[in-house]
């Protein structure tokens, strides 16, 4: 039952972008088109799992048996490092066609903060691997299901007649404004 | 190498290259710490010690660095200073410290700082960066600044904690919510474009 809570309220409460406001530069730069939207939110999802996984047992096995714990941000961010730079490799000889269309923003997942923000909220809240794991993936799916929807009311606001400074960025934050308030509809879901 | 005056080089960090405004980076913490003047202050100045301290130090060790490993070794330093930011504010301000939470250690992955360092330091002399990265500390303050007094002052009618709304004024919760951090950018960054499209058309 713990682990549905936590699941669901990392997809729909405390969403990742609506609400703790992380990976917004991802969320404004791939979501001109649902297809996109969708891979570059598979690959974040993929990416959190294995964090969730990998800087537990290193906070777990590694920093606290040796009283290391100052150490989390540093090695948090070189174990995010190596492991997008593996995921990288991974899809580069998988699948070239997603390795074209992620781009520029697959090495940039390493800077996406909402991975760091998940490896130290979990270590924060000293969640055990399952739960951790369960984290891990409800936030990607969070992030996902909020990059699609931004994407697809993308795709229909080219058709709207926009005021020329708002045009871009502008109007984005807005709309992500308007989709944190209905978002905010679901506190209260789980208490 | 950069051809400006040491004067250009600081001031052009508070409008023509404002980190928040014009150049779209540092969102997250942004949007994210706002609610109040206090929170963006203190997120501000932490920020400004790891963005000035990390380009000190690499615009010195740069000759050292191979370029292949250059990423990696930014983040090396700049994870040091934020390292220290962390445990100052946990030692000396605790209730700040509890209150911005995680978004402190997030300093590491702030992609103004990780920018300037590739972008600004790893090609210019100590002291022109040291300009630099005051000028782009001092912008994001700024931005922060302005951000968090609208939603403050709106949110609850309060600035730094002090009542400056009338007993009339009923408070907009909305604005020290989630949303209101969005709305508030969003037009904010709107503004901030129409003033740059007319002075342009002005010269």
């Amino acid at each position: 039952m713990e682990l549905v809570a936590i699941f669901v309220s990392a997809i729909l409460i405390n969403n990742f972008v609506l609400y703790y406001f992380l990976g917004i530069c991802p969320f404004l730069g791939v979501s001109k088109k649902i297809s996109s939207a969708l891979s570059m939110g598979l690959a974040v999802t993929f990416v959190m799992t294995i964090t969730a996984v990998v800087s537990w047992a290193i906070n777990h096995w590694i920093l606290i048996p040796h009283k290391l714990d100052y150490l989390q941000i540093v090695s948090f961010i070189l174990v995010i490092a190596s492991l997008v730079q593996l995921v990288e490799m991974f899809i580069r000889k998988m699948s070239p066609p997603l390795y074209q269309a992620l781009g520029i923003y697959l090495p940039l997942i390493t800077t996406n903060c909402s991975i760091m923000f998940l490896a130290l909220l979990a270590a924060l809240r000293n969640y055990s691997l399952a739960e951790a794991v369960a984290f891990g993936v409800g936030s990607g799916l969070g992030f996902t299901l909020a990059i699609i929807l931004m994407a697809g009311i993308r795709e229909q606001l080219d058709l709207a007649d926009v005021p020329e400074p708002l045009k871009g960025a502008g109007i984005a934050l807005i709309v992500a404004g308007i989709m944190a308030l209905a978002f905010m509809g679901f506190i209260g879901m789980i208490k | 190498m950069s051809t400006r005056s040491i004067g250009q080089e600081f001031v052009k960090g508070l409008w023509d290259e404002n980190p928040v405004f014009r150049q779209l980076l540092g969102l997250c913490p942004t949007l994210a710490v706002t609610g109040w003047v206090i929170n963006g202050l203190a997120m501000g100045l932490a920020t400004s010690f790891v963005l000035i301290f990390s380009s000190l130090v690499v615009s010195s060790i740069k000759k050292f660095i191979p370029s292949q490993v250059r990423i990696a070794s930014y983040i090396v330093i700049i994870a040091t200073f934020v390292t220290i930011a962390d445990r100052c504010m946990a030692a000396f301000f605790p209730l700040i410290s509890k209150n911005l939470g995680p978004y402190i250690p997030l300093i590491v992955v702030n992609c103004i700082i990780l920018g300037r360092q590739e972008a600004f330091s790893s090609r210019n002399s100590v002291g022109r960066s040291f300009i630099d990265a005051l000028g782009m500390s001092s912008g994001f303050v700024l931005a922060l600044l302005i951000l968090s007094s609208i939603r403050e002052v709106l949110g609850v009618g309060t600035f730094l904690g002090l009542q400056v709304m009338g007993t009339w004024f009923k408070p907009w919760i909305i604005m020290i919510l989630p949303p209101g951090a969005f709305l508030t950018l969003g037009i904010l960054l709107g503004i901030a474009l129409h003033i740059e499209r007319k002075t342009k058309a002005r010269k």
